[in-house]
C-alpha cells in the first residue's frame, strides 16, 4: 500500500518576529503576518489556497478574501498539520494554509499566564498551574528512577544555550548557562526552577502544505511527512496528573506519546536511531528526559543519564530543540509555539538553520504537549519521499 | 509550615454531577463515586462507569485516610490570592482512588513518598469546603 502522505509536501514555513511583547499586535493581526510570510516562502498566491486551518481560520478566509474555502478553526499544533496533510492526501484541498499567533494575551504579571490556570472544580482551589501539574509527573520519575535535579537542569541548559546563540530567539544572548546556573534560579514549583520553565512571549507562525505536483516548481526543496499521531488521556488540568493513570492499554500517562511515536515510526518504516534531530516540545526541563524514554531513544529510567552524557547538545547523538524552544526561542499563545517545533524541523531538513544546523539532517522528529497536560503529539518529517 | 489557603482564592463551581461531592465536603465527608456493578471508582463524577459502561453509580464515603503519591512545593503563586509556599499533591486514598489536593500541617521538607495522610476540610467560601490532607501518626 502506498504511504498515505506520498503526495503531501510541506512547501512553506514562516515565523514572524518573536518578542516578549509585540507592540501594536493582537493574536489575529500577528496571525495574518505569519500567513502572508508562509505563502511568500512557499511561493503560492492567495488565490491558490483552498483550505485554512488554525484558531483564526475564519478571519483569514475573510481578511485575505479566500472564500469559498474550507476552514477548520482549531487550536492545536501537530494535529492540525496532520489534518492539513489529510486534506491534501484525500484531494479535498490542493493548498492548505496553517497559521497561528499569540499577542496581547498576557498582561497581569502578578498571576501566571491565563492559559496556564486551570478552572476545573477539582483543581481550581489548589493553586495549580502548568508548572505544578508537570512537577507532579516529574516527582514520580525522580522517585522511581532516581532522576536528579542536575540532570533536569542539564536539559534546560542545553536548550537555553541553543536559544542563546540564535539571533531570532527572544532570549538571544541571554546565556550561556551551566546546569548549576539553572539550579540557582528561583524555585517556581519544586523541582522546577524558573530557568527550567517555558517563558511567555508573543509571535506568530504559519505553514503551507500542498501536493507533490504543485510543489514540483516551488522555490524550496520539499519536506515530506513520514508519519504522525496523537496520544491523549483526557482533558488537561481536571483530574490528578498521575504517572500511573491508564486507559485501556498498559502504557501509563507518564509515557503519553509512546503509542503515537510507535505509530509514527511504523508508518515511516523507521526506528528512533534513524532520527537526526529531535525538535522536542520543551515546556519544562523534565519533559525532555521523559520524551527520550517515551519515544524509544533510550530505555525507561535512562533519560536523565542520556542528557548527562551530553547526547542532546549540538554535535551530540540526538540534538534536541535546536532553536531554543519555548524556554528561549519563543512561547507565544497556545498553538503558535507548538507549530514552531514543526517549523524548526522543516528548516533543519532544508539545511537552512543559521545556528545549530545538523549536518545532512534527513529525518527530524517534532513533538507537542506533555505529561502534565495528558497529551503528546509526534510528527516525523524527512527529505525523502515516503 | 504549610497552611490551608485563606478565603479569597478561586472557588470551585460545582456541576450537577459533582453536587453530592461538595455537599459531602461541607459536612466533613470525603465521597467518591463507585460503580454498583464492577466497583470501578470514577476518575471524576459522571453518569457512566468508565470500565463497564453501567449507569448504576453510587456515592460512597471514604475513610479519608491515604498516602502521598506525588507533590510539588509552589513558590511562585498562580495568582496573588494564594499564599506561598503551598504544596499541591496527588493523594492515594485507602480505597484505591487518587485525587488532587494540598498538604498542610508540616514543613515542605517533611514531604516524602508514601507519607500517611488524613483528610480535613477548610472553607473556601460560605458554601464550599475544600479537602486538604495532613500527615497522620
Amino acid at each position: 500500500m502506498a504511504h498515505p502522505y506520498r503526495d503531501v509536501v510541506i512547501a512553506g514555513v514562516h515565523n514572524t518576529l518573536q518578542a516578549r511583547h509585540l507592540e501594536g499586535h493582537d493574536s489575529e493581526s500577528i496571525t495574518f503576518e505569519a500567513a502572508i510570510g508562509a505563502l511568500a516562502d512557499a511561493g503560492v498566491q492567495p488565490a491558490e489556497v483552498d483550505a485554512v486551518v488554525g484558531a483564526h481560520a475564519q478571519e483569514l478566509v475573510l481578511g485575505l478574501r479566500l472564500g469559498p474555502c474550507t476552514r477548520l478553526p482549531w487550536q492545536l499544533g501537530i494535529p492540525i498539520v496532520l489534518e492539513a496533510a489529510d486534506l491534501v492526501a484525500s484531494g479535498r484541498a490542493d493548498v492548505v494554509l496553517i497559521a497561528a499567533g499569540g499577542a496581547s494575551m498576557y498582561s497581569d504579571r502578578s498571576a501566571t499566564a491565563p492559559w496556564t490556570r486551570p478552572a476545573n472544580e477539582f483543581v481550581v482551589g489548589y493553586g495549580l498551574f502548568t508548572a505544578a501539574e508537570f512537577a507532579l509527573m516529574a516527582r514520580r520519575h525522580m522517585l522511581m528512577h532516581g532522576t536528579t535535579p542536575e540532570q533536569m537542569a542539564g536539559a534546560a541548559a542545553t536548550i537555553r544555550n541553543n536559544g542563546h546563540v540564535n539571533p531570532d530567539a527572544v532570549y538571544y544572548g541571554r546565556g550561556p548557562f551551566t546546569p548549576a546556573d539553572i539550579l540557582e534560579s528561583r524555585m517556581v514549583a519544586d523541582p522546577f526552577h524558573l530557568l527550567e520553565c517555558a517563558m511567555t512571549s508573543e509571535g506568530g507562525c504559519a505553514i503551507v502544505v500542498t501536493n507533490a505536483e504543485r510543489a514540483a516548481d516551488l522555490a524550496s526543496p520539499p519536506v515530506w511527512i513520514l508519519g504522525g499521531a496523537s496520544d491523549s488521556y483526557g482533558p488537561a488540568y481536571q483530574i490528578a496528573p498521575a504517572w500511573d493513570l491508564v486507559g485501556r492499554s498498559d502504557v501509563p500517562a507518564g509515557y503519553v506519546g509512546r503509542t503515537a511515536a510507535r505509530h509514527a515510526f511504523s508508518a515511516a518504516g523507521l526506528h528512533p536511531s534513524d532520527v537526526d534531530v529531535a525538535e522536542f516540545y520543551d515546556p519544562f526541563s523534565f519533559e525532555i528526559i521523559r520524551q527520550l524514554e517515551a519515544f524509544g531513544f533510550c530505555n525507561d529510567g535512562d533519560g536523565g543519564a542520556f542528557v548527562e552524557e551530553g547526547n542532546i547538545g549540538p554535535g551530540g547523538r540526538l540534538p534536541v530543540t535546536t532553536d531554543g524552544g519555548t524556554m528561549s526561542y519563543s512561547h507565544a499563545g497556545i498553538n503558535a509555539q507548538q507549530l514552531q517545533r514543526v517549523i524548526r524541523a522543516v528548516e533543519q531538513l532544508r539545511g537552512t538553520c543559521a545556528t545549530n544546523q545538523v549536518e545532512d539532517a534527513s529525518v527530524a522528529l517534532a513533538s507537542n504537549g506533555g505529561s502534565g497536560a495528558l497529551f503528546t503529539d509526534v510528527l516525523l518529517l524527512g527529505t525523502d519521499r515516503p | 509550615m504549610l497552611e490551608p489557603q485563606p478565603v479569597g482564592i478561586p472557588v470551585p463551581n460545582p456541576s450537577p454531577a459533582s453536587q453530592p461531592y461538595w455537599e459531602g465536603c461541607a459536612r466533613g465527608e470525603l465521597l467518591y463515586q463507585r460503580c454498583d456493578g464492577c466497583a470501578t471508582i470514577a476518575l471524576r463524577p459522571g453518569t457512566v462507569c468508565g470500565h463497564c459502561l453501567s449507569r448504576a453509580l453510587s456515592w460512597v464515603a471514604s475513610s479519608g485516610n491515604g498516602s502521598l503519591y506525588s507533590w510539588t512545593v509552589v513558590w511562585r503563586p498562580q495568582r496573588p490570592s494564594f499564599t506561598v509556599p503551598y504544596a499541591p499533591a496527588i493523594v492515594t486514598l485507602e480505597e484505591g482512588f487518587r485525587m488532587v489536593s494540598s498538604i498542610v500541617g508540616c514543613e515542605p521538607e517533611d514531604l516524602a513518598a508514601d507519607l500517611p495522610l488524613a483528610v480535613e476540610f477548610h472553607p473556601a467560601s460560605d458554601e464550599i469546603f475544600l479537602p486538604y490532607f495532613r500527615p497522620r501518626a
